[in-house]
């Protein structure tokens, strides 16, 4: 399939104009992430409805690296992303979002696990066995 | 306390006669006090016929100027009233001794430090911050407007609606009597059933909307509408820390939003996020509160550093010492302020080994900020200093932020802050840093930029009588603050058992008392410089010998701002024109697009306030009405592709031969 | 053409064509639209990550309510995956129709993209309003309460995408693939993606997991 040349930033009342950021969109690409996004999803519904692995923590990690992998397809395949879309501003956007939703996830989850453990009452067995 | 019922209830929820307090002599007065003086203002308006003008020259302008001395306007109303709140609060601290109880029941004096805290903080430092961001920036990089001139009206009438639902809560109601960050269990619904913690939720939603569409703005604006030749490294300081201000609101404003949502679910649904029992976790709200508000206090002061660099390079004579480093501590600073986060918490229990890792990265995130001092102190040597009153505000916030910034570095340590947390310390600590850092910026900036605005300096003999009424004033009421902190005394305590710690709460009072006459200095200083406007006249545009692009325009600039977009090959731009002998086109002029006015944004905004007041007294039609318009309403907007047209060459012409003119008669 | 000897000063007009300080003909910034809805993205992104990092933290506060296990269906979240996927690869092809510039086309699949967004809008109430009808609701525990919200909130968005959609339709149809149109066809096009990178994470974090011992 011939590839399209798409101006997404287009110009005010210029139609015509080619404008620095042309996404090159074929029917071929989003297929391709069609087939692939579903593959990726199929398995970790397969994997988990089928109880395929014994113990949960390695279903847990290999489920998590579908998903990543699936987010990727998604941004190539789908959304187009580029280091060079939007002079860089795009990726670079995407990069200090994602470095944040990790140090806010995973902030969180090292700090309430360690407020629960610290801070939840003991109940009364425990109190009693206290030193 | 009696209730609605039936068809009543349904029209008008929860909301009763007894909502206004006609039995609070104080708030009796004040809503006097406030119908008088808004009936005055209304009169006068309606007297000299303002009303056309008001309406289509400010509430519709989409103009960032008009907007940029509108939040400013905003944000020093509220300062008004975020300052009486601590007048209050300050006359009972200092009377209220044994078995004095004082004038101010604790059910009153929460609301009122609630009400300080959160109006200081979202409704003066946040517009008078966005205020001046949006009065120079696109200025300083060459540009005619923001990325979306449509979207910054929206934002600023948010910003105004959720402040007036706050206003509202004196007279209609009450407000949140939970501290400025409303932590549950105390603002479940539980604890605070009443309407206080709803205005508070919802007056910072609809704000925080506004904000977050600002953070957008401006990036994009900074990104794409630079003038041609500044590459980055070429922008204007006060830029590059708008651009990083502007990435923290978008990256930690949704925070807050979220929080907050998840409150009002609690109290509104019946969840169990943050309540005691069915698996909810208080101390989660703490933690995401927390992970907005570090980022927000660097929000305000960036935007204060930036305005100090260029007030010292301006008022030396001198290029910035280190541009380069002060746009790497600026950038270190906005990743830092992600990791620092829970030193707000220490004491709430998560362990030593949490507790160390943010101890260290609070006290690392400190070093990028003494870099910048020592970066205007070198630019200040063998400059030649004009101590205008700007130059002033930065020696005062050089000195006063410093201690402020020693104070925060001693709590970050958690062991001391495990004494310290929540004590009067702690108070002095962060007014420090604010009045220091950001307040003191503030009152640079203004009066930096006041003539770019209204054509005219403020007048220097008040702006100096001001600076030292605030910064003596700062010292008295917060010094002894540090002091009752480590002899013990807790924050928002509205009352005291011990005698002995009496004097330094009169000694603080005093200190209010001369911030007072600071700020009173202040107002007659803007009361002042309009009558002697003519002496005080900037007739070039340029009354500082400035450096960047905003000086080059006239004072107040075209409506256009630029008639030829500006080339930049220099830091400095401006300054780099006039040495190398710029000549001001004169002729050649060409019809310039421009964004029209538009009343949606101050109608969305209303609604959206409407919805909100719905909302807090639980009057579902209402609310559901005013919401479907908003959401109708909006899409109706976007019908509207008519929204720009072209200033003709003529009148571009005529508005530059006037300043032909203008400049050869004053030179 | 302008006045472009507005470069050196009255002194210097011996020396050659050297600084030009002002742009002489019309300056079109860029249009920012793109990026800044990209932006506006990235903020929503935190907006899911607070809602995760509640879900994270509460999800196993079942208190004296059922577990994920016990009210997950999943055969139906697949359906619904399904759904939202072929909905994202039905929005490419109105993008690819548009890039041909065929209004009717474009229509055509934005028509099927928002079908299938009903469809998955649909069968998500319909397990709502199960669950609250078995007594499950969103109040019975901090578990229920994070999962409500945070299904419910991406269900918010592909709701408020939906309208959007059909309101594009109307303008594409009124006016044509004219610049504002495409540019607004665009954001969709990355609002309606996102969502579905945001699902990703929701039916592996909530429904999968939540599924697991």
């Amino acid at each position: 399939m011939s590839a399209l040349d798409v101006n997404p930033a287009g110009h005010h009342g210029d139609e015509e104009e080619l404008d620095h950021d042309t996404l090159h969109i074929t029917v071929g690409g989003y297929v391709t992430g069609f087939v692939l996004s579903v593959v990726l999803t199929a398995i970790p519904f397969w994997l988990v409805m089928g109880k395929v692995f014994a113990s949960s923590t390695v279903t847990t990690f290999v489920i998590l690296g579908f998903a990543i992998a699936q987010i990727y397809v998604h941004m190539v395949f789908f959304l187009h992303m580029t280091s060079k879309a939007e002079g860089g501003w795009t990726w670079m956007s995407l990069i200090f979002t994602i470095v944040l939703v990790v140090i806010a996830l995973s902030g969180s989850l090292w700090v309430m696990y360690h407020l629960k453990t610290n801070m939840t009452l003991p109940s009364p067995e425990e109190m009693r066995n206290m030193p | 306390m009696s209730e609605n019922t039936g068809f009543a209830k349904l029209i008008f929820g929860r909301l009763t006669w007894e909502a206004i307090p006609l039995h609070e002599p104080i708030l009796l007065a004040t809503f006097i006090a406030v119908a008088v003086g808004g009936a005055a203002v209304l009169g006068l308006i309606t007297y000299f016929r303002w009303w056309g003008t008001l309406w289509r020259d400010w509430v519709t302008s989409i103009d960032h100027k008009r907007l940029g001395i509108m939040y400013v306007v905003l944000g020093l109303v509220m300062l008004l009233r975020g300052f009486a709140d601590a007048v209050m609060m300050r006359a009972q601290q200092a009377i209220s001794f044994g078995d004095s109880m004082g004038y101010l029941p604790p059910h009153h004096y929460d609301q009122i430090f609630t009400a300080h805290g959160v109006i200081m903080i979202f409704f003066v430092a946040m517009p008078l911050v966005v205020g001046l961001m949006n009065f120079v920036v696109p200025l300083q990089i060459g540009a005619r407007d923001v990325a979306f001139p449509f979207l910054n009206n929206f934002s600023f009438w948010m910003t105004a609606s959720g402040a007036g639902l706050v206003m509202m809560s004196l007279f209609v109601g009450e407000f949140a009597r939970t501290g400025w960050l409303a932590y549950p269990p105390l603002s479940g619904i539980i604890a605070s059933p009443d309407v206080g913690v709803d205005y508070y939720i919802w007056g910072l939603q609809i704000a925080g909307v506004g904000t977050l569409l600002t953070g957008v703005n401006f990036i994009v604006t900074i990104v794409k509408m630079r003038a041609p030749g500044m590459d980055v490294m070429k922008m204007p300081i006060f830029t590059w820390t708008a651009l990083c201000t502007n990435v923290l609101i978008v990256a930690a404003f949704p925070v807050l939003t979220a929080v907050l949502a998840l409150l009002s679910l609690d109290r509104y649904v019946g969840t169990n996020f943050f309540t005691n029992d069915l698996g909810g976790n208080p101390m989660m709200y703490v933690n995401l509160i927390w992970i907005w508000g570090h980022p927000e206090v660097y929000i305000l002061v960036l935007p204060a550093f930036g305005v100090f660099s260029e007030v010292v390079s301006t008022y030396c004579g001198k290029r910035l010492f280190g541009y380069a480093s002060m746009v790497y501590a600026t950038v270190v600073i906005t990743i830092l302020s992600y990791l620092v986060w829970l030193h707000h918490f220490f004491t709430m229990g998560s362990g030593a080994s949490v507790n160390s890792f943010f101890g260290i990265t609070t006290m690392i995130i400190s070093i990028p900020t003494g870099a910048k001092i020592f970066n205007w102190l070198f630019t200040m040597y063998r400059g030649r200093i004009r101590y205008e009153p700007p130059m002033l505000w930065t020696i005062g916030f050089m000195v006063t932020f410093v201690i402020g910034g020693m104070t925060g570095v001693l709590t970050a340590v958690p062991p001391a802050d495990f004494v310290l947390h929540n004590s009067l310390f702690l108070v002095a600590h962060f007014h420090n840093v604010i009045i220091g850092g950001v307040l003191f910026g503030l009152m640079a900036g203004i009066t930096f930029w006041f003539p770019k605005a209204f054509g005219y300096r403020l007048d220097p003999f008040w702006g100096k009588c001001s600076f030292w009424f605030w910064l003596i004033g700062f010292y008295f009421a917060f010094m002894p603050l540090y002091a009752l902190g480590l002899m013990g005394v807790t924050r928002r305590l509205s009352h005291f058992d011990d005698r002995a710690l009496q004097i330094w709460f009169q000694v603080a009072a005093f200190g209010a008392f001369l911030i007072a006459l600071g700020i009173a200095c202040f107002l007659i200083q803007l009361v002042v410089s309009f009558m002697r406007r003519e002496q005080l006249r900037d007739t070039t545009g340029d009354p500082w010998n400035g450096r960047t692009l905003e000086w080059s325009t006239s004072s107040p600039p075209p409506a256009y701002n630029f008639a030829f977009t500006p080339i930049v090959h220099d830091s400095d731009a401006w300054w780099d024109m006039k040495l190398r002998g710029h000549a001001r086109p004169q002729s050649g002029f060409i019809p310039i697009h421009m964004p029209k006015n538009t009343p949606a944004g101050v109608i969305l905004a209303l609604l959206s306030a409407v919805c909100g007041f719905g909302l807090i007294w639980h009057m579902w039609p209402l609310a559901a009405g005013s919401f479907a318009l908003l959401v109708v309403g909006t899409i109706v907007h976007t019908f509207n592709y008519d929204r720009e047209y072209y200033l003709p060459a003529d009148e571009v012409l005529r508005v530059e031969d006037a300043r032909t003119r203008g400049l050869a008669a004053h030179g | 053409m302008a006045d472009s000897t507005a470069t050196l000063g009255p002194g210097r007009a011996g020396e050659a064509q050297a600084v030009r300080f002002y742009d002489s003909g019309e300056h079109h910034p860029e249009n920012g639209t793109l990026l800044g809805f990209w932006i506006y993205l990235m903020s929503d992104s935190l907006v899911f990550a607070s809602l995760f990092a509640v879900y994270g933290v509460l999800g196993r506060n079942y208190a004296t309510g059922p577990s994920g296990a016990e009210i997950f269906q999943l055969p139906l979240v697949a359906v619904n995956t399904s759904l939202l996927l072929l909905s994202s690869i039905t929005y490419g092809f109105a993008v690819i129709a548009m890039a041909r510039k065929r209004v009717g086309g474009t229509l055509a699949w934005l028509a099927v993209t928002g079908l299938l967004g009903i469809g998955f809008v649909g069968i998500e109430l319909h397990e709502f309003a199960n669950l609250i009808r078995e007594g499950n609701g969103p109040q019975r525990s901090a578990f229920l309460s994070s999962f409500f919200t945070l299904v419910g909130t991406h269900g918010l968005h592909v709701s408020f995408g939906i309208v959007w959609l059909v309101t594009l339709m109307w303008q594409v149809a009124g006016r044509g693939l004219i610049a504002a149109n495409r540019r607004r066809l665009m954001c969709l096009s990355m609002f309606w993606h996102f969502l579905d990178v945001i699902w990703i994470g929701v039916f592996t974090f909530v429904y999968l997991m939540g599924t697991l011992p």
